[in-house]
């Protein structure tokens, strides 16, 4: 009974999350909403008795994922009015082609035959006394290696193009530290350890002594202006 | 009494009552946390440290927390309220529910998930959060910049934790915080994977945003960074989430690297000490090495944290790692 509670208490915080990442007016609660629908999916996860998957969802999408979001969404100027206008102009496209692919999810879920014993497999996704984390593991690293590895390698590809994009030369008089070159160096001063109380003497300092003024600074003559205030 | 402790009430009261157990120590611990730095630092600069409130200055943290609490909450005039409001809260809970996991002893845990470093790592990932939402519920320059920092000194750490922890987990076996601790009875893993406890270390002091990578508060250029506008109990909230994380980051350095609640020896003299305590014991000491650090170091600068994180820690982590795969699987220790 707590389950299926806690299930439609997640799965209802998910939608209104969801609904409220497009209807809210700031971007920056529209992410926070986003991350809220995140949490409530691991939790969903969480009771389909999938853990690594709900672990996994929060460190990736919440820890990563929608922090860089929320980094850019924070720095965008944004035009509140200019922004509810476009809403008013996409609305009915953007309703079509939901509806549509409703649709076609109804269509797709309509037309779906269950094999006979798919229903038991679904009770129990994991064989007894094998754990979430290694059956997931044997799927993806024994079975599907090569599907995993080509994406992997896919994305591998999408951050080259990235870097590609935005590096570019830096310009000749910009200074860089050489970190190496910098350590390398051989110092001419060296650590003193005077005695508690003794301080450092004027002998005991390696660095050349700074050079003695030659005569006093002559006091400057008072030529009865600045005064001001007073006539 | 066993009968009551299986109803869901029971179950309910039996928590909530482990959950005190766990919590009430923990924040006393941080209470004198606040005073051991201030001792320590003291030591380290040749001063006396708090020394008028109480005894040796013990009541120096309720005298403090009390001054905290008389003071007015301020909230910008400009500030989003509801999430400046929030950020503190949530940097707190966050500190508070990574606990649930941490096993004091051998099976005292208030809940012993199979996905433990999981659970530890999504958690303080999340820490990042408050920091953000409150930098931008602000509305101020110092605290944005403060709460920018953050988030991408915190992203970056993240990975290099990640690997270690990997690496960890490739001589466990398993994802379970109490197997963790029990595959180092015999062998702390900080001797064998020596390197990536320093890495470790390391992470964990930019994780928690401490000196010398306390930039996201750096007082010299930013005020006080992040939390420049609140006041009071918010304030007050910041300070012990921060405190709180840096006990909770020591709980999983002693749990990753150095053998949990074992002693280190099994025999005489150290077995008559339970467990727990040699848990708080090598806490508080990773916890000495916080502070000290603190008293040592300058702050780092900027691009260096940056390419501390990227261009050293992440291509040697994830060689140790490969390594570490590699030895496990050529001498056939490897974990079943």
């Amino acid at each position: 009974m707590i389950a299926a509670l806690a299930f439609y208490v997640f799965a209802a915080v998910l939608v209104a999350s969801a609904v409220m990442v497009v209807t809210s007016r700031n971007p920056v609660h529209s992410v926070l909403y986003l991350i809220l629908a995140f949490f409530n999916a691991a939790a969903l996860f969480l009771l389909a008795g999938a853990e690594f998957l709900a672990m996994i969802l929060v460190i990736v999408y919440v820890g990563a994922v929608a922090v860089l979001f929320l980094f850019v969404v924070m720095m965008l100027d944004i035009d509140f009015s200019q922004l509810r206008e476009g809403f008013q102009r996409y609305a009915p496209f953007g309703a079509v082609v939901g509806g549509i692919l409703f649709l076609e999810l109804l269509l797709v879920l309509g037309a779906w035959n269950f094999a006979p014993d798919a229903g038991d497999l679904r009770l129990a996704p994991v064989p007894e006394g094998v754990s979430n984390t290694e059956a997931l593991g044997r799927l993806i690293y024994t079975d599907y290696i090569f599907l995993f590895q080509a994406a992997g390698l896919i994305l591998l590809v999408a951050m080259i193009g990235a870097i590609v994009l935005t590096l570019r030369d830096k310009p000749a008089h910009s200074r860089r530290q050489d970190i190496g070159a910098q350590i390398a160096r051989t110092s001419i001063l060296s650590m003193q350890s005077p005695a508690p109380g003794q301080g450092i003497t004027r002998e005991s300092i390696l660095r050349p002594l700074p050079p003695e003024p030659k005569e006093k600074p002559k006091p400057v003559a008072h030529d009865g202006h600045g005064h001001g205030g007073h006539h | 009494m066993t009968d009551f402790l299986n109803t869901p009430v029971g179950v309910l009261a039996l928590t909530v009552a482990q959950t005190l157990a766990l919590l009430v120590p923990v924040l006393i611990a941080v209470a004198y946390l606040t005073w051991a730095e201030r001792k320590v630092l003291a030591a380290m600069q040749m001063r006396k440290g708090p020394n008028v409130v109480g005894p040796f200055g013990l009541l120096q943290p309720f005298a403090d927390a009390l001054k905290m609490l008389m003071k007015e909450t301020i909230i910008p005039s400009g500030a989003s309220r509801l999430l400046f409001m929030a950020a503190p809260m949530l940097t707190f809970m966050l500190a508070m529910l990574a606990w649930a996991v941490i096993p004091v002893n051998d099976g005292w845990a208030i809940a012993d998930i199979n996905v433990g470093v999981l659970y530890l790592f999504a958690i303080s990932s999340l820490g990042v959060y408050g920091i953000i939402i409150a930098g931008w519920a602000s509305n101020s320059k110092y605290a944005f910049l403060g709460a920018l920092r953050s988030a991408a000194q915190m992203v970056s750490y993240e990975v290099s934790i990640g690997f270690v922890i990997v690496t960890v987990l490739l001589c466990v076996g398993s994802l379970n915080l109490t197997e963790v601790v029990r595959a180092q009875e015999n062998l702390w893993f900080f001797i064998p994977l020596f390197p990536m406890f320093v890495i470790f270390f390391i992470s964990a002091l930019a994780e928690t945003n401490r000196a010398p990578f306390d930039l996201p508060e750096g007082e010299s250029e930013l005020v006080a960074g992040f939390f420049v506008e609140y006041s009071s109990m918010s304030f007050a909230l910041f300070f012990l989430g921060e405190y709180a994380n840096m006990i909770l980051m020591s709980a999983l350095t002693t749990i990753l690297f150095l053998g949990g609640w074992y002693p280190p020896l099994h025999m005489e003299p150290f077995t008559w000490i339970p467990g727990p305590v040699w848990f708080a014991l090598k806490i508080a000491l990773v916890l000495f090495f916080f502070l000290w650090v603190r008293a040592t170091f300058p702050r780092y600068r900027y691009d260096q944290l940056m390419r501390l994180g990227w261009k050293v820690f992440l291509p040697f982590s994830l060689l140790w790692l490969v390594l570490t795969a590699g030895f496990l699987k050529i001498t056939g220790l490897l974990p079943a």
